[in-house]
C-alpha cells in the first residue's frame, strides 16, 4: 500500500460527503481565521501604541510632585506643591543627560473669539517644550523665551482650537482669542496630530508661555510638572539619576525620606502600556485558540460518525486486503485533509478579515508571519489528534463483524 | 489437479461467557483447482465459521488450513490482510459497493491495496473484469444508479480483478429476484468453465444442482461431500423462466 494510493481512497471518500467535510472544516475555518484575526488586531494596537509612544518622544521624561507622606497620612498628589521654579532652573543648569526642560503648568477653561467658543485646556510650557514632544508649528512661529520672562500674553494654538474658533477659515494668525477672562494673542498654529490610540484628540490644546498661565490664570508660584528630555532615550536612566539627586537636594530630604516627587519616564510607560496590549493580545489569542479546540473535536465528533456509519466499508476494505494501519491511514488522512484544507482557508479569511477591519473599521491591524505559521501548525496537528482515536477504532474493527454490521 | 484449499480437523471454539461453543468440530476436505463447490447448511451449521475460515478473516482453534499451499493458520493479521488481498475474491449478499463510487472505482479497489500495480494497469484489469461479467457498458455508472444484479456483478469484477486462488460467494442471490439470480448462476458457471474455483456458500439447495460438487454442513461437521455428474445449466433454466411483462 502506497502513500499516493491512500490519498486517493482518503480524497474520494471525502469527496462522497463534500456538505459533511465542508461543515466540518467550517469549525476549523472558523478557528484558524479567528486567531489569525485576533492576533492581527493584537499585535496592531500595539504596533500603533509604540509608534504613539515614539512619535511623542520615546525619551522624554515627566516629573510630577509625589505622593507625600505627613504623620502617616498619603497625600493626594495634585494637592503638591514641592515642585518650584528652582528646580526647573537647576535640571536646566546642572545637568549633562538632559537635553530640554520645560515647566508645566495646565487650566481647561473656555476659548473664545467672537462668537465662537469652546472648551480645551490651556498648558504653559516653555519654547524648549516643542522639542520635548516633538511637536511643530505649521503656521507661524513659537513665543520666545523672551516672552516666557515678561509673562506675554501670547499662544499657539491646535487645529482642533483653530477649527472651533474659526470655522469659516479665517486665519487664525495675529488674532486676539481669550481664554477664559484673558485675552491672548495668536502667534501660531500647531502641526495637526489626530486621534491617539486611545481616541484622544491630540490637537485640543492651547499652549503659550507657563509664567502667563502661572500668574495671570491659576495665581500660583509652584509648578504642576516639569517635562524633560534625554539626549538619547539609552540615557533616559542616568538622565533620571540626576534629576532626582538635584531634586532631593533642592527639597532638603534626608536619606530615609521618601521621594516627594514622581519620575515617569516615555520608557516605562511605553513598556506598561505595551504589556496591555501583549496582554490583550493573549487573551484574544486563548478566545480564539477555543474556537479552534472546539472546531477540532467538531472534526472527532464527525469522524466518530463518520467510522460507524462506514463499518461496513471498513469491514469490506479489510475483507479484501486492507490492513489495519492502511485504514488507520484512510481516516488520518481524511481528517488531516479536512483540516488542512480548513486551515487554509481559515488562513486566507483571516488574512482578508484583518485587512477589513483595518480599511473599513480604520483599526490598526497587523498580521505576524509567525501567526499564520503557528495556526497552521496548530490546526494540522488538531486533524492528527482529533483524527487519531476515531482512526485508530475504525482499524480495531473486526473485519468479520464489520462486514456483516446493520 | 493442484490443490487449491486443503482443511485438516479444523476446529473452532468460540466462548460465549462462560460456555465454549465448538462451531466447527473437525472438518476436513481439500478443494482442487477449476472446482465449483457450494457449501449448504442451516443457519448454525458453522457455514459462516467455515466461510470466515476459508477466507482467512478467522483463524482456526486447531487444524490446518492450507490456502494455495500456504500454511494459514499461524499467520498474523497482516500477512492474512496480504494473502486475502493476493489469493481471495470476495461476493457478499449485500454486495458492499462503495456508495456514490463508479464500477470502475469499485472494482479497482483490491488493487489499490497492492502497490505493484500501477494507476494504468488497475484500469486496464479493472475493465476487463467488468467487461468479464457482461457491464463492458456501464463502467462508469456510479452504485447507485444500478440495480441489484448489476451491483452484484461489479461485486464479481471486483472479486475477479486480482486473479484470485478461489472466489468465495457468501449468499450471492440471496438478495436477488429468481430471474436475476439466475443471471447471476450463469455468470459463475461461465467463471467455472474458464476454469476458476468458486466457493459458494448458501442455504438455499437448489443452488447445488449448478455447481460440481456439494458439502452439507450440520452441528459443525461435515454430514455428506458429493461430486455432482449432472450439472444443470443455469441458462437453460433461465430461458425457461416465464419472461418479465415489461
Amino acid at each position: 500500500m502506497n502513500g499516493t494510493n491512500l490519498f486517493k481512497i482518503a480524497f474520494r471518500a471525502l469527496a462522497n460527503n463534500k456538505m459533511r467535510g465542508f461543515l466540518t472544516m467550517l469549525g476549523i475555518i472558523i478557528g484558524v481565521a479567528s486567531v489569525i484575526t485576533m492576533l492581527a488586531i493584537g499585535q496592531g494596537s500595539k504596533r500603533s501604541i509604540q509608534e504613539q509612544i515614539s512619535e511623542m518622544g520615546s525619551n522624554m521624561i515627566m516629573i510630577q510632585p509625589g505622593q507625600g507622606m505627613f504623620g502617616g497620612v498619603r497625600q493626594d498628589a495634585s494637592s503638591m506643591e514641592t515642585l518650584k521654579l528652582d528646580d526647573y532652573q537647576n535640571i536646566l543648569d546642572e545637568t549633562r543627560y538632559v537635553a530640554g526642560v520645560s515647566p508645566t503648568v495646565n487650566s481647561s477653561g473656555q476659548a473664545i473669539y467672537g462668537s465662537n467658543n469652546a472648551p480645551t485646556t490651556v498648558y504653559g510650557v516653555s519654547p524648549d517644550y516643542l522639542d520635548i514632544r516633538r511637536y511643530k508649528v505649521a503656521d507661524g512661529d513659537m513665543f520666545s523665551d523672551q516672552d516666557v520672562q515678561t509673562a506675554a500674553k501670547v499662544c499657539v494654538i491646535g487645529q482642533t482650537v483653530v477649527d472651533n474658533l474659526f470655522p469659516e477659515g479665517t486665519n487664525p494668525i495675529g488674532k486676539v482669542i481669550r481664554f477664559g477672562k484673558l485675552p491672548f494673542r495668536v502667534v501660531g498654529v500647531m502641526e495637526s496630530k489626530g486621534y491617539n490610540s486611545m481616541g484622544m484628540d491630540q490637537d485640543d490644546f492651547i499652549i503659550a508661555p507657563f509664567t502667563t498661565v502661572q500668574k495671570k490664570i491659576l495665581a500660583i508660584t509652584h509648578l504642576q510638572g516639569i517635562t524633560c528630555s534625554a539626549l538619547k532615550e539609552e540615557y533616559t536612566d542616568q538622565a533620571i539619576d540626576e534629576i532626582s539627586e538635584i531634586l532631593r537636594r533642592n527639597h532638603k530630604l534626608r536619606e530615609i525620606d521618601e521621594d516627594d516627587f514622581n519620575i515617569r519616564s516615555q520608557q516605562e510607560l511605553s513598556e506598561m502600556l505595551t504589556s496591555t496590549s501583549d496582554m490583550m493580545t493573549i487573551l484574544l489569542a486563548a478566545v480564539a485558540g477555543i474556537s479552534l479546540l472546539v472546531g477540532g473535536i467538531g472534526i472527532m465528533n464527525i469522524m466518530y460518525v463518520s467510522v460507524t456509519e462506514r463499518t461496513r466499508e471498513i469491514g469490506l476494505r479489510m475483507s479484501i486486503g486492507a490492513k489495519g494501519i492502511d485504514i488507520l491511514a484512510q481516516f488520518l488522512i481524511e481528517s488531516v485533509l479536512i483540516s488542512v484544507t480548513g486551515g487554509l482557508i481559515g488562513v486566507l479569511l483571516g488574512v482578508a478579515a484583518a485587512i477589513i477591519v483595518n480599511k473599513v473599521f480604520m483599526f490598526p491591524t497587523y498580521i505576524q508571519p509567525w501567526s499564520v505559521i503557528l495556526s497552521f501548525a496548530v490546526c494540522t496537528f488538531t486533524g492528527i489528534f482529533f483524527g487519531w482515536y476515531p482512526a485508530k477504532k475504525a482499524a480495531q474493527l473486526d473485519p468479520i463483524e464489520a462486514i456483516r454490521y446493520e | 489437479m493442484k490443490d487449491i484449499i486443503r482443511l485438516d480437523n479444523i476446529r473452532r471454539d468460540f466462548k460465549v461467557g462462560d460456555e465454549i461453543v465448538h462451531a466447527l468440530r473437525g472438518v476436513s476436505f481439500t478443494i482442487s483447482e477449476g472446482e465449483f463447490v457450494t457449501i449448504m447448511g442451516t443457519s448454525g451449521s458453522g457455514k459462516s465459521t467455515l466461510l470466515n475460515t476459508l477466507g482467512c478473516l478467522d483463524t482456526p482453534t486447531s487444524g490446518e488450513y492450507y490456502l494455495d499451499g500456504t500454511s494459514v493458520r499461524k499467520m498474523g493479521k497482516n500477512s492474512r490482510a496480504r494473502l486475502r488481498n493476493l489469493k481471495i475474491g470476495f461476493v457478499f449478499q449485500s454486495y458492499n459497493l462503495l456508495p456514490k463510487t463508479t464500477a470502475i472505482e469499485n472494482v479497482e479497489l483490491p488493487l489499490m491495496y497492492n502497490p505493484s500495480f500501477s494507476a494504468a494497469a488497475r484500469k486496464e484489469k479493472a475493465i476487463n473484469a467488468l467487461i468479464a461479467v457482461g457491464l463492458g457498458d456501464r463502467l462508469m455508472h456510479k452504485s447507485n444508479q444500478m440495480s441489484g444484479g448489476q451491483m452484484q456483478r461489479v461485486a464479481i469484477a471486483r472479486a475477479l480483478v486480482n486473479d484470485p486462488a478461489v472466489i468465495l460467494a457468501d449468499e450471492a442471490t440471496g438478495n436477488l429476484d429468481t430471474r436475476t439470480s439466475f443471471e447471476i448462476l450463469v455468470l459463475f458457471q461461465k467463471l467455472h468453465a474458464e476454469g476458476r474455483t468458486i466457493i459458494f456458500v448458501t442455504h438455499n439447495p437448489e443452488i447445488a444442482r449448478y455447481s460440481s460438487r456439494n458439502i452439507l454442513l450440520r452441528d459443525g461437521q461435515v454430514i455428506t461431500d458429493t461430486v455432482n455428474h449432472d450439472i444443470h445449466s443455469a441458462a437453460e433454466a433461465l430461458a425457461k423462466l416465464p419472461k418479465n411483462d415489461d
